[in-house]
């Protein structure tokens, strides 16, 4: 996957509101120091495209944007875009399920919530995006939510402590267009123990 | 200075200085790939692993400093292992496809697995494939055979300024490509074959061709321009098939420029391989007897003054002078080489010579570049300038059309000639100003004044001095310098010989001008050895030798002599350029008193001391800060740049079937293009 | 004796209260910092020093020493202090906590840190999944700039620090602090080789020093009770306490701060319900996080959590995640995942790494089939070898000693497979 295979759009411009957050990205790093902002522009793409088209990818034209911006050689950009692995150099679904398939959350049963993915998602497999274009599905490596594993990252949000059935009723969620509340699926506030803290529990607290 | 003990034997290295440069100081040889000692460490491919007391891992002698009192172990079990280690994991993903690989027999990669491969593979898994990338018409990919030591990522970013290479995705996905699919856009790209240590980069237009053992290897130096890049014509039978730079550190160091490199194709077409002589207004073929009859029938008939000869862009230093003679012979002082018009003054070396010298750049503090596009016509001193640049504090200040890109930054002062001064107080801030005036720059009514306005300001800026001679004047091909030094400019200029003054013309390479400005009646004698626009203007044709075919000394920009040998016979009943003047000259009854080119040389060394040093150049400051005669005011039209296509710059490149592929590919510079 | 929640450095972990600065300041945080910055650089990584603290990214190096290569006097070059949020290590999840739940104790502690290494600026390098996260930190940053905590004159001490967010965009690599300044300059996350060191050569060329968020948020604290009270945890050179995240095969999975030293089984069978099944249906424990050798329960049953102890097993503390596996678990199919992971996460610069990693994997996967010779358990073993210290990063050591540790601990159940493999497919072939 060296180089594009898809419709690549033909140019790319930055929005009014992608404008207003550069602007606040790039006086975070010194004077001359720009490139340290590609990653935050690559984002600030991605976004854009989604916001624009409903999903969230990274255009080859949109890195050269990025390059000519911060005064980089387009290939340095292209480096970052494609080594990263959050950005869609292709395009994708509008919500981007991402399970979580490491170790930890496959021994509490990640691979149940990727048939979940599948089954109500409408998906081959990872790598496939739904008919419909609602999903695009992909195995991530671990997200470091291990302790309300298994894992699955919608977007930006984490749905934790997931089994077969609760997957399935996040996906039918999202189908409808609801966004349900990212967290535990089991009704934990966070990371304390399931069924009630073991610590932190205020019994000593004067 | 670092003492440092290398399995037992006691170097001294320059403190910061590696272990690997310690260990090869110690004899001790140290494998390597990604490793370039003219490139950023990378440290990547972990082949040159050693043991250092008291470090508790094997380093890599590439990029580990060394520090007094350090003992290096180079041969210890755990190298060992490391190493074969490391050639295992390299040869997993690798094919095994050297019988078709033009890298085989020169390939690091083949001669590592001798001394650290397995006899027989453990890697049963499926063995990675990349899909090949199209980087243009000179470099030919394999990509499944590249071993990602970042060389070439390296070499485009860093030599060569053009930072097109990369390596996208990551891992075992990581791939080296443009991402993109383009042509690279360096002159300079030939070099990646050479760096590249395994087949993935290879030339195309060798492809399949030979294998180096079957080569014959002939030294000689890159005419195709001034730079004088040393270089190596690998031949077999009757044809080059390739050409590959040496080192030399005063010149190119190890690098060349395409259009020197991948030329050579040219030497097989349009040659003119036997005389020819006019007859009722048609170029008819003859003998050289014939030839030579015609040509003396005609000078005979003319009084001295109205005999000259020019010599251009690619004639040998021994030619030219035997030329010079032949003329001194008949009488007539009418010579010039200036077969572009270039208004260069003869008067005094250093007004024509590259005073600075090309490792002298390295030296200099701040640079103004007058109407000359060095990326272009001179790619690997070009490179110097880069490296220059690299170093840090070096402002870079240009003169001349919009829209060049050096490689490095450079200031754009302005288009003509106005311009030249508005870099004056950065100059002068400098310790070791220096400027580069073009040669195209003197292609110009007013020349002469440009050249006289360049060496004041230069006088005026502090570049002349008794320890620095920051003055250079960039010459564009091979032969240009060394007839200058040889006193090839005298009597009636090109422009009037051009004009009807004189009835005959001896043109020995001379291809700089447009023939239609020689006057209808002029005789004309063209000896050379491509049947390019000149050719066809000619009375009489008499066929040369090209510069792989001859032994020959060449003069580079700086005022270094350098020699060339013949790789390969002239085609067909072309000869030695030296040889037919001498020939013509016992004919009529004049002979020169040169029956090798021995004799020759030495008479060369009496005429110029260039060449009594050969390869070396006796680098000056200046004596003597008094200019060029001025000859009028400088006008404000724009400098013009004097190759518009690169890859098509001379007879050679313009009968290269390569280089108009990269010319269609490439096409015009975008300066140019605009216009 | 259990650790008391007073004496918990992270007193809103779970967020039952909210994170802001209100809420933080109620908790104790920002509790007299400027006397704090008063004390001056040396008695700061002093008493850092004799906390005993070290790092909590994995490493486990001391934090005081690191801090004082930093240039005392600058040579004209600012210097930076990075925090490295990236948690990316496969069973760790506590920096996520704290800067979600509790990001002032970071932020104070960025202020005391940057003062102490003579920093101008800090950048917090997290990951990029963790999007929720840095929303909240850079609100939670926003916060303490309005109240005059830092930027110019921070807390009223007349030293001028800047802290800024930068995310992460997917690569566990970036964990590496060379790989992290490198990505925070604007390239791949590739390691640079070493030396120079980052305190002599880091961001931008400047002096720097990359710390876990656990090992600076843990330091406000320290400096406002002593060391000796942050010391008296754990056995000596072990000190303090500890964010350990406890999953797997466990019946109530939870982050939780406890003492250093604490053992294992009481570590989890207190905080998180014991295993599954009980202590008897366990298998084995991946004790600090992806990258240490697991244990097999015989050493679990009394090993204590701390460097020393797990590293006298052949394994180590590393980020503290503690990934339980019960008897029900395919532990090979649990390690190959692993091999699977840093294949993934090999950033491709170092010949070993770049083809190493997938050999293992794709070794790895065979043997959870038991699709393979015997003899291959060794060229497997030989494999991790020749990857192992013979790279610019510790990513590939991390990526084969899991493997180590499995064949180490578990050869006879490969060998098991194997051979079930072996005679499942005689008998298909001999139907």
């Amino acid at each position: 996957m060296s180089a594009p295979q898809h419709e690549e759009p033909a140019s790319f411009a930055f929005d009014a509101e992608s404008e207003a957050k550069i602007a606040t990205i790039i006086r975070r790093y010194p004077e001359g120091k720009q490139a340290s902002a590609v990653i935050p522009l690559l984002y600030v793409a991605q976004k854009q495209m989604g916001r624009q088209t409903g999903s969230a990818w990274v255009p080859r034209v949109a890195m050269d944007v990025i390059a000519e911006r911060l005064g980089m050689p387009p290939i340095r950009v292209y480096e970052v875009a494609t080594f990263y692995f959050m950005f869609n150099t292709r395009p994708i679904g509008r919500y981007h399920l991402q399970v979580c398939g490491t170790t930890p959350c496959m021994l509490r049963g990640s691979d149940e919530v990727l048939r979940a993915c599948k089954d109500a998602g409408g998906l081959k497999g990872y790598g496939d995006t739904s008919a419909d274009g609602n999903f695009t599905l992909t195995e991530v490596e671990c997200l470091g939510a291990c302790v309300n594993a298994p894992v699955l990252q919608v977007d930006d949000d984490y749905y934790e402590d997931l089994d077969y059935e609760s997957t399935v009723r996040l996906i039918e969620a999202l189908k409808r267009g609801e966004r349900p509340k990212p967290g535990s699926a089991i009704g934990r506030h966070s990371s304390e123990a399931a069924g009630g803290a073991t610590a932190l529990t205020g019994a000593e607290q004067d | 200075m670092a003492k440092v003990t290398v399995d037992g034997i006691e170097v001294e290295v320059p403190n910061g200085a590696s272990v690997l440069q310690a260990c090869e100081a110690a004899g001790k040889e140290i494998p390597r790939f990604c490793y370039h000692e003219r490139l950023s460490v990378a440290g990547n491919c972990r082949m040159c692993l050693v043991e250092v007391e008291r470090a508790p891992k094997p380093v890599a002698s590439c990029a580990y400093p060394v520090a007094d009192g350090m003992k290096v172990f180079t041969d210890t079990p755990v190298v060992r292992n490391a190493r074969r280690g490391v050639m295992e994991f390299l040869l997993i993903n690798h094919p095994l496809d050297c019988p078709i690989c033009d890298q085989g027999g020169e390939c690091d990669l083949q001669d590592q697995a001798y001394a650290y491969g397995h006899d027989t593979s453990r890697y049963g898994e499926p063995k990675r494939a990349v899909k090949d990338k199209d980087i243009g018409p000179l470099i030919k990919t394999v990509m499944t055979r590249c071993i990602q030591c970042t060389r070439c990522v390296r070499f485009a970013a860093e030599v060569a300024g053009t930072p097109e290479l990369g390596g996208t995705n990551r891992g075992e996905n990581m791939e080296i490509g443009t991402y993109v699919e383009k042509a690279l856009t360096s002159e300079l790209s030939g070099n990646l074959i050479d760096i590249c240590p395994v087949g993935a980069l290879t030339s195309r237009p060798y492809a399949f061709v030979s294998r180096p053992w079957e080569l014959t290897k002939t030294d000689s130096i890159d005419v195709l321009d001034a730079v004088g890049a040393n270089i190596r014509v690998d031949a077999r039978g009757p044809e080059v098939l390739r050409i590959i730079p040496r080192i030399n550190e005063a010149v190119n160091e190890e690098w060349m420029a395409d259009r020197g490199r991948f030329s050579f194709d040219g030497l097989k077409r349009r040659r003119l391989d036997r005389p020819w002589v006019r007859k009722d207004g048609k170029l008819v073929a003859a003998t050289w007897p014939e030839a030579f009859a015609a040509i003396a029938t005609r000078l005979a008939a003319l009084p001295p003054e109205r005999i000259g000869a020019i010599a251009g862009a690619l004639a040998d230093a021994e030619s030219t002078l035997v030329l010079k003679e032949l003329m001194a012979a008949y009488g007539s002082n009418n010579l010039d080489c200036r077969d572009d018009f270039a208004a260069i003054d003869a008067g005094r070396p250093d007004f024509w010579r590259f005073n600075t010298t090309i490792a002298g750049i390295e030296e200099a503090d701040a640079l103004l570049i007058i109407g000359s596009d060095v990326r272009r016509e001179a790619p690997v001193l070009n490179a110097r300038i880069r490296k220059r640049w690299t170093a840090g504090k070096f402002p870079v200040g240009f003169v001349g059309p919009r829209g060049v890109d050096l490689t490095y930054p450079a200031r754009h002062m302005g288009e003509g000639p106005a311009a030249m001064r508005a870099f004056s107080e950065t100059l002068k801030a400098a310790q070791k100003p220096m400027i580069i005036l073009g040669r195209g720059a003197l292609r110009r009514p007013d020349g002469p004044a440009v050249l006289a306005a360049a060496w004041s300001l230069a006088a005026d800026v502090g570049a002349l001095k008794p320890d620095w001679h920051g003055f250079n004047l960039l010459h564009l091909f091979g032969g240009q310098v060394g007839a200058l030094e040889l006193g090839f400019v005298s009597g009636k200029p090109l422009a009037e010989m051009l004009a009807g003054g004189v009835g005959a013309l001896w043109l020995l390479n001379a291809d700089g001008f447009d023939p239609a400005r020689i006057a209808a009646d002029t005789f004309v004698i063209y000896q050379g050895h491509h049947g390019d626009a000149m050719a066809s203007r000619a009375d009489v044709i008499l066929p040369g030798a090209a510069y792989t075919e001859k032994d020959a000394t060449w003069v580079n920009t700086e005022g270094r002599a350098q020699r060339g040998h013949r790789a390969i016979f002239p085609p067909g009943e072309a000869k030695e350029d030296w040889r037919i003047i001498r020939a013509f000259s016992e004919g009529v009854g004049k002979a020169l008193p040169y029956d090798d080119i021995g004799a020759i040389r030495a008479r060369l060394a009496e005429v110029s001391p260039v060449f009594a040093r050969v390869g070396e150049v006796a680098r000056t400051g200046c004596a003597d800060i008094t200019g060029p005669a001025a000859g009028g005011e400088v006008s404000d039209a724009p400098f013009v740049l004097p190759i518009p296509v690169y890859h098509q710059a001379d007879v050679i490149s313009r009968a290269s079937e390569v280089m108009a592929t990269c010319a269609a590919v490439y096409g015009p510079q975008p300066a140019l293009a605009a216009e | 004796m259990a650790l008391s929640d007073k004496d918990r450095i992270f007193r809103n972990l779970y967020g039952f209260q909210p994170w802001n600065l209100d809420a933080a300041r109620r908790r104790g945080n920002w509790d007299g910092t400027a006397a704090i910055l008063a004390k001056g650089r040396d008695a700061i990584i002093e008493e850092v020093k004799n906390s005993g603290l070290r790092g909590r990214g994995g490493a486990g190096f001391p934090t005081g020493m690191k801090w004082s290569f930093m240039p005392k006097q600058s040579d004209g070059r600012p210097s930076y202090l990075v925090v490295n949020a990236d948690e990316s290590e496969p069973g760790t999840c506590k920096d996520r906590d704290i800067i979600r739940h509790d990001p002032h104790t970071l932020i104070e502690g960025c202020l005391i840190a940057g003062f102490a290494m003579g920093a101008v600026a800090g950048y917090i390098y997290i990951r990029g999944e963790y999007y929720n996260e840095s929303v909240v930190l850079e609100a939670a940053i926003q916060e303490a700039y309005d109240a005059g905590l830092l930027g110019r004159n921070a807390c009223g001490s007349g030293y001028d620090f800047d802290l800024y967010v930068h995310r992460g965009a997917g690569a566990y690599i970036c964990g590496e602090e060379t790989a992290l300044i490198e990505s925070l300059e604007g390239k791949k996350g590739m390691p640079r080789l070493k030396p120079p060191f980052p305190a002599a050569v880091g961001l931008y060329g400047c002096p720097t020093t990359v710390n876990n968020v656990e090992t600076i948020a843990v330091v406000p604290e320290i400096m406002r009770r002593g060391a000796d009270w942050f010391a008296s945890f754990g056995r000596p050179k072990n000190s303090g306490t500890k964010i350990f995240c406890i999953q797997g095969h466990v019946n109530k999975p939870c982050n939780v701060e406890a003492e250093m030293s604490i053992p294992m089984r009481e570590l989890i069978e207190r905080y998180a319900g014991g295993v599954r099944g009980g202590w008897d249906n366990l298998l084995c424990v991946i004790p600090g996080g992806s990258s240490t050798p697991l244990l097999p329960k015989h050493i679990c049953d009394d090993v204590l959590m701390d460097f020393d102890a797990l590293r006298e097993h052949k394994s180590g503390l590393g980020t503290a995640g503690v990934i339980v596996m019960d008897k029900s678990t395919d532990v090979i199919k649990a390690i190959a995942r692993l091999s699977a992971f840093y294949k993934h996460e090999s950033c491709g610069q170092c010949t070993p790494c770049r083809e190493g990693m997938g050999w293992v994997k794709r070794m790895m996967d065979r043997m959870v089939e038991g699709n393979a010779e015997i003899e291959e358990i060794d060229v497997l073993e030989n494999v991790t070898r020749r990857i192992e210290g013979h790279t610019i990063c510790a990513l590939a050591d991390g990526g084969v000693w899991p493997v180590q540790g499995l064949i180490r601990h578990y050869r006879p159940l490969m060998e098991e497979r194997i051979q079930a493999y072996k005679a499942r497919h005689q008998r298909l072939a001999a139907e």
